[in-house]
């Protein structure tokens, strides 16, 4: 309750009652709802707090869960592979209420104009004091994906993120972006920056040559008398799914032989508890948590799936719990256990949502943060169009922004088809809201943004369509890469994607006329892995659409035709 | 990671590493030369040629059989694949890209009781099953993994 008065409080209430509305509109939640929602009785006497995925968003924004999240195969109808009603269903959460906001896309613009923003470090900070203020003892564990995918991040290269991680009391930290600003930048945060600090753990990345760890495996730390083990997993298809040539002698891979060596060596040397930082997404790490015994929990993030409670996982060393903790800071985890006589006698989870306007900011990192982003301002806040219609980038096929991003490199670069990368960071753009500079390096802010232009045969096409198609839809998900399908501009489709690599991508199209497979088309892309690309940085080529149309109408979505997934609940 | 033992064999050079890797058993040079070159087997383009050539008609699947590989190969030009038999009196390792032009990579021979512990990086053209086949007491074993090879990018 920052800038409202007792009585102001009162009148709103009053007002709000009057008129029938729902009691959990912002005001109203300010004034003590709030409380309620971050009051957390203290559990046990092991606590972790988990946060992943933040990709560099140091102040609060809006963030669209998917409406798209198929499960094919094993994981049909399962977490994390439901999404709107089916995902409140499953877990007895009521409609239409702040937590039915945080974690589905249901009425997204009403719902977002009632709750407000989402995250935001100096807001995140205030809770994180909160719950270590009720836990003393607690560790701070971040998944990774947090020096990446905003402007200050990728300018200053990943320096905001390095002190603002700092300040807020991180213990333990996993990789996955992290790597894209090159291994030298990355030993020099974790030996300079974070010596002493900030342990940057990972079991599955080690040099070529020898297979040397080049990171500590995992972390000990004793926690009001008990022995915790955090390993870390950093996300194993780094250097296929971003460029290898910027981690050049490290490999990496999911590798369960080594991660069940590590958990027998963490136990070994007297851990009670053992808990895995992962960057593996949930898919992986449900299958993962299948195979290697030992782990009590699995705190995973990469694929932003928001899961209110951890799944378990039946191994033969008991049970593992599984858990996704969303993305771009609008989740923190909080993992209770209950440790007697060296074992888990019991556990409690939950997985809070940041809402700016419920926790006010904290004073020394909203300072920080301003700090950091002074220097910029005047390029972050120049507002290059307004959009009419709702941008969110979520969804396995195609977002709204995806389809501005399309729309943009396609006609800029006067290409039939386009192409643009199935990311999952990216923040949403409620409709009449200004896009600044700012939100489209929301959208696009990597190591390697150059736009491309390419020839391409319909065959080398469909190659592209089918291999990113398999990287998503395998059935076994240590075939996957947690990324979502390429965004297709130009291009129609039909996806079947309970089909095999070769025969999911059918019936292409441009224009209504069958894409011919020995024909060349023009084929506009961006964020090539491949070393030495040029190409002008891709978020220069759609300012310049962005300015040149000033409104941006509602896009019109490119999305495949769908074959068998009729009542998969991962769809909405 | 221990740099000084990656410069003493970087200084050291090539010759040094390897004699190290035979010192240590990994390699018995006599063994492996001292064969005649497997024309047939080794120029087989296909994988039941492949496996023909080296006698292994009939194979049965064995955990005992330890194959190594990645699930995605992070560079398909060099993949690191290991195989360790434990099956006893094992005499030969062979390891096929199923789906590679001449899908037998590779062959090694064990004699005298030597570890039958063999590393190589291979070649993928596409993704493929990468099978070890071992020879124990004259009966060929078997283990597979299939390896994806992909055109990258588009992930996170």
């Amino acid at each position: 309750m920052s800038s409202m008065n007792r009585r102001e409080f009162l009148q709103i209430l009053a007002a709000a009652s009057a008129a029938g509305f729902a009691l959990d509109a912002p005001n109203v939640l300010a004034a003590g709802k709030g409380d309620a929602l971050y009051e957390l009785p203290k559990f046990g006497n092991v606590h972790l707090m988990h946060m992943t995925d933040s990709h560099a968003q140091l102040l609060p924004i809006y963030f669209r869960e998917p409406t798209v999240n198929l499960g094919i195969g094993g994981a049909f109808g399962k977490v994390p592979h439901l999404v709107g009603e089916h995902l409140l269903k499953a877990y007895g959460i009521k409609p239409s209420g702040s937590e039915a906001h945080a974690f589905t896309y249901l009425d997204f613009v009403e719902a977002a104009k009632t709750y407000g923003k989402v995250g935001g470090f100096a807001h995140l900070s205030t809770l994180v004091k909160r719950i270590r203020a009720s836990r003393p003892g607690s560790l701070l564990l971040d998944g990774g994906d947090t020096w990446q995918g905003s402007a200050t991040a990728l300018w200053t290269k990943g320096q905001d993120m390095v002190d603002a991680c700092k300040m807020l009391g991180v213990d333990i930290m996993a990789g996955h972006w992290e790597f894209t600003l090159g291994d030298k930048r990355v030993m020099e945060i974790v030996e300079k920056d974070f010596k002493g600090k900030i342990d940057f753990v990972a079991q599955n990345v080690k040099t070529t040559d020898f297979g040397d760890s080049v990171f500590a495996p995992y972390s000990m730390k004793e926690m009001n008398g008990v022995k915790v083990a955090v390993i870390g997993q950093a996300f194993p298809y780094t250097p296929i799914a971003n460029p290898r040539w910027m981690v050049p002698d490290w490999t990496f891979g999911i590798q369960d032989e080594n991660m069940q060596k590590t958990v027998d060596e963490a136990r070994a040397k007297g851990a009670q508890v053992v808990v895995v930082l992962s960057h593996n997404g949930m898919d992986v790490d449900l299958k993962m948590a299948s195979r290697v015994s030992g782990i009590d929990a699995i705190l995973g993030g990469h694929t932003h799936d928001g899961v209110p409670q951890p799944v378990k996982v039946p191994n033969k060393g008991g049970i593992t719990l599984v858990t996704n903790a969303g993305s771009n800071g609008k989740f923190l985890g909080v993992l209770d256990f209950d440790v007697k006589n060296g074992k888990i006698s019991d556990f409690r989870y939950k997985l809070l949502p940041v809402f700016a306007n419920l926790l006010p900011a904290d004073a020394e990192m909203a300072a920080l943060i301003d700090k950091v982003r002074a220097p910029y301002l005047g390029k972050l806040n120049e507002k290059l169009a307004v959009s009419e219609g709702l941008l969110y980038r979520r969804g396995n096929f195609n977002g709204s922004w995806d389809q501005l991003i399309l729309d943009a490199i396609m006609e800029v670069q006067g290409a039939d088809i386009g192409f643009s990368p199935g990311f999952r960071w990216g923040t949403t753009i409620l409709p009449g809201q200004a896009i600044t500079f700012d939100h489209l390096m929301d959208q696009t802010a990597i190591t390697y943004p150059q736009s491309t232009l390419t020839e391409m045969s319909g065959e080398q096409i469909k190659t592209i369509l089918e291999d990113v198609g398999d990287n998503l839809f395998n059935p076994d998900p240590y075939y996957q890469q947690g990324g979502d399908m390429v965004r297709v501009g130009g291009l129609e489709y039909t996806c079947d994607p309970n089909s095999n690599i070769g025969n999911r991508i059918q019936d292409m199209r441009l224009k209504g006329k069958p894409l011919d497979a020995s024909k060349k088309y023009k084929v506009a892309g961006w964020a090539p892995v491949g070393e030495g690309v040029t190409g002008e940085p891709v978020w220069d080529v759609v300012a310049r659409y962005l300015r040149d149309k000033k409104t941006i109408t509602p896009r019109k979505l490119n999305q495949p035709k769908l074959i068998g997934m009729a009542g998969n609940p991962g769809i909405a | 990671m221990n740099n000084t033992r990656r410069t003493v064999l970087k200084g050291a050079g090539a010759t040094a590493t390897l004699s190290a890797l035979i010192a240590a058993g990994a390699l018995k040079p006599t063994d492996v030369f001292a064969n005649e070159w497997n024309k047939a087997a080794f120029e087989a383009k296909d994988a039941a040629g492949a496996l023909k050539g080296i006698g292994a008609g009939t194979t049965a699947d064995s955990k005992d059989l330890l194959l190594t590989a990645p699930d995605i190969a992070e560079n398909g030009a060099v993949v690191p694949v290991g195989v360790i038999s434990n099956i006893p009196n094992t005499t030969s390792i062979s390891i096929l890209v199923e789906k590679n032009p001449s899908p037998l990579t590779s062959s090694f021979e064990f004699a005298n009781g030597a570890v039958a512990d063999v590393a190589v990086r291979l070649k993928l053209g596409q993704t493929s099953i990468v099978r070890a086949v071992a020879k124990a007491d004259g009966k060929f074993y078997t283990a597979q993994k299939e390896v994806k090879v992909t055109v990258g990018g588009c992930g996170g």
